[in-house]
């Protein structure tokens, strides 16, 4: 692990790998979108609609991987004070919140040919909204400090907490849900599985891991380039010249 | 007397003088309250269903906003270092200022509720298991609110950023305190539903305090 | 009385970094029961910054702190009971009357004894201010009342930032020979001060200017490769 904590070695290894991923992301996405969008078969009860399907749930898979990143990146930076900890998770937040909103929004899209309605209080919709709001939280956490270092910290105990409320969390959204759900309510999720349902799924939620991986680098290779920078600004005027 | 007691009685004799928090939470309170019969009509059947909701929302609310106080001053002031440099462990410091904190606003926000469930025309049944969902709901509000109150130590909008911080994780406490008071206004038992309560203050007490230590010493630094 | 054991509080090589800046670096110090050390610098070279580490407050960037031979940040909690800190901020409550005050500092502290708060007041000249609320103070006796924490409870490291700030004569005496008396029981005084302090006997000084870090030799600088 702490071969990789060299900012400059990370990055020269991270400018080699990033055509690869992002072609075989790309790849992956495009396989998954032609099986899924043509060649998979629809739903026999919600009809073409179903194809949504192949969005919303691999984003909604992604939305909780980056949360779980997030929580590791940060029990990183907390215990082991590895220094790429705090970066690789201010990187991944916004991509995380990015997922959670895409599978909001695919979600509701899906809701409203089934029900009519644009938006549903499921016990899923419900839990992956509040996931965003746990995500808005970290990132207005993180840059509501004059002192970078202190938001990193400060961020770094929030996205612990987080993770450990948002089991709890899921639980009582549940349980609420099991209380005030109407019988008729099908779930919004994907019908029994049939094998060419699945290939097309497990697809894009490969491509939108490597998605997640390509912007989580280039990300990270920002954020660093912005503190080298602040970094040289903050030198003394006088010292530089040698006096 | 040790430093736990001595903490206590320094927060409720500075809560006591400085008067007005306590108060302002529990004008707060009865205000969001009253709002919903403005917002959506004074029909008392449809009072009575949301009556439960409403009152948690209000105590929710109303126990975000002295929040941002919690530490605030002892950090201004520099009273935080000397806190943190204790001989007492910087945990049982927090718990301390989070029983002071519920006993100033956390309590009065309990002890009022049924007299708001009353202008909501709330089943009477529900009363007491109102009060104990509060008793039991309140104290983890307080708790986690300490965690929040700890993280925007010397934030921009530290007043408006606790509140989004800390809202989504009160969640749980939310739903298991209003099913339980709406279980009680039907007759079931809301026996389960306080106890997951109890179990979320449990597991509030000592984690909570943990986190907003680290926090603190985070602020310090 | 004479403390028949003498505690070491030394630092070897200690850094400190402040933002993106490197304050210091490379910064070592020896201390012994019944020393002092005066720390000078000009504005910004780190002065409070190296009391707070010395406090526990804060971690150094790099290098150690000891005291006895035992690192501060293994066991910060110890190192805090061990040490008063006063810095800039007084800490005083304004609600609070000023014996109250004190008498908070003093349980805190472990010490439940009226009679030495009655002497700490006495010592800073608060007595005639005892009832009044910290707000109805001025700042120089806010400043006494600070201080006057420092006989709360005995702790053998004393760390005082520009504790005259605001005082009068009189209570700059007063802090004199407190630290007097406090030297002589074998505790250590570290000062930062613009005004010259009488600490009671000999003392050692250290100029952070000369621990200034410069650009070009910033020690384990992980930037420093960025681009390579």
């Amino acid at each position: 692990m702490h071969w990789f904590a060299n900012p400059a070695r990370f990055m020269r290894i991270a400018e080699k790998l990033l055509p690869w991923v992002a072609g075989a992301a790309v790849l992956s996405i495009a396989a998954g979108l032609y099986q899924g969008l043509l060649t998979s078969p629809a739903d026999y009860q919600q009809g073409e609609t179903v194809r949504i399907m192949y969005v919303h749930v691999p984003s909604a898979w992604m939305s909780m991987f980056c949360y779980m990143t997030l929580a590791v990146a940060s029990a990183s930076f907390l215990i082991w004070k590895h220094p790429l900890a705090d970066v690789a998770a201010q990187a991944a937040a916004p991509i995380g919140a990015g997922f959670t909103a895409m599978a909001l929004i695919t979600g509701a899209l899906w809701g409203q040919p089934m029900w009519g309605t644009w938006w549903v209080w499921d016990a899923r919709l419900t839990s992956v909204l509040i996931l965003f709001f746990l995500y808005l939280g970290y990132i207005a956490l993180v840059n509501a400090f004059d002192e970078p270092e202190r938001g990193a910290r400060a961020g770094a105990i929030l996205a612990l907490v987080g993770v450990v409320n948002v089991p709890i969390i899921k639980f009582s959204v549940d349980w609420w849900n099991t209380l005030h759900q109407p019988a008729s309510l099908t779930r919004l999720d994907a019908p029994a599985i049939d094998p060419a349902m699945l290939s097309p799924l497990l697809l894009m939620a490969l491509g939108f891991q490597l998605y997640f991986v390509v912007v989580l680098i280039i990300r990270m290779r920002a954020i660093l380039t912005a503190r080298r920078i602040r970094a040289l600004h903050m030198v003394e005027p006088g010292v530089e010249s040698g006096d | 007397m040790n430093g736990f007691t001595a903490i206590i009685r320094r927060e409720l004799k500075l809560a006591m003088r400085q008067g007005s928090d306590a108060a302002i939470a529990l004008m707060f309170f009865v205000l969001v309250v009253a709002l919903f019969p403005l917002g959506v009509g004074p029909e008392p059947g449809i009072l009575e269903r949301i009556s439960g909701g409403v009152v948690w929302i209000g105590a929710l609310l109303a126990a975000m906003l002295s929040l941002d106080r919690l530490f605030q001053a002892d950090h201004e002031d520099g009273a935080l270092d000397l806190l943190v440099m204790a001989p007492w462990p910087l945990e049982a410091l927090v718990l301390a200022k989070c029983l002071a904190h519920w006993m100033v606003t956390g309590l009065p926000i309990m002890l009022i509720s049924p007299l708001l469930g009353l202008l909501l025309h709330m089943n009477t049944d529900a009363y007491l298991t109102l009060l104990a969902a509060m008793a039991l709901g309140t104290p983890v509000l307080s708790l986690i609110g300490a965690v929040g109150a700890s993280l925007v130590l010397g934030a921009r909008r530290a007043g408006v950023l606790v509140s989004l911080l800390v809202l989504p994780l009160t969640v749980p406490v939310l739903i298991f305190g209003v099913s339980a008071v709406e279980a009680a206004a039907i007759g079931q038992d809301a026996g389960p539903h306080l106890m997951l309560l109890g179990a979320l203050l449990l597991a509030a007490i000592p984690l909570c305090p943990w986190a907003a230590a680290a926090a603190l010493r985070q602020a310090v630094t | 009385m004479e403390n028949a054991r003498k505690s070491v509080f030394d630092g070897a090589a200690v850094s400190c970094v402040r933002g993106a800046r490197w304050v210091f670096a490379g910064l070592d110090f020896t201390l012994s029961s019944g020393d002092a050390l005066v720390l000078v610098g000009p504005n910004g070279s780190g002065k409070s910054s190296l009391l707070r580490l010395m406090a526990g407050l804060s971690a150094p960037a790099s290098g150690k702190i000891l005291w006895d031979g035992a690192d501060i940040g293994a066991d910060r909690q110890s190192h805090g009971a061990r040490a008063h800190y006063v810095g800039h901020a007084t800490g005083v409550k304004p609600a609070l009357t000023t014996a109250e005050d004190l008498t908070f500092w003093f349980t805190f502290r472990l010490r439940d004894d009226p009679d030495a708060e009655r002497r700490a007041l006495e010592h800073f000249g608060l007595t005639e201010r005892a009832s009044f609320p910290v707000r109805f103070l001025s700042s120089g006796q806010k400043r006494r009342l600070a201080l006057a924490r420092l006989l709360a409870a005995p702790a053998p490291l004393w760390l005082l930032d520009e504790p005259t700030v605001g005082l009068d004569v009189a209570g700059q005496s007063a802090l004199e020979s407190a630290i007097a008396e406090h030297r002589d029981g074998g505790g250590i005084v570290v000062l930062a001060s613009h005004v010259a302090v009488a600490l009671g006997g000999s003392e050692r000084e250290i100029d952070l200017a000369d621990y200034r870090a410069s650009h070009a030799d910033d020690a384990g600088d992980i930037w420093s490769e960025f681009g390579a």
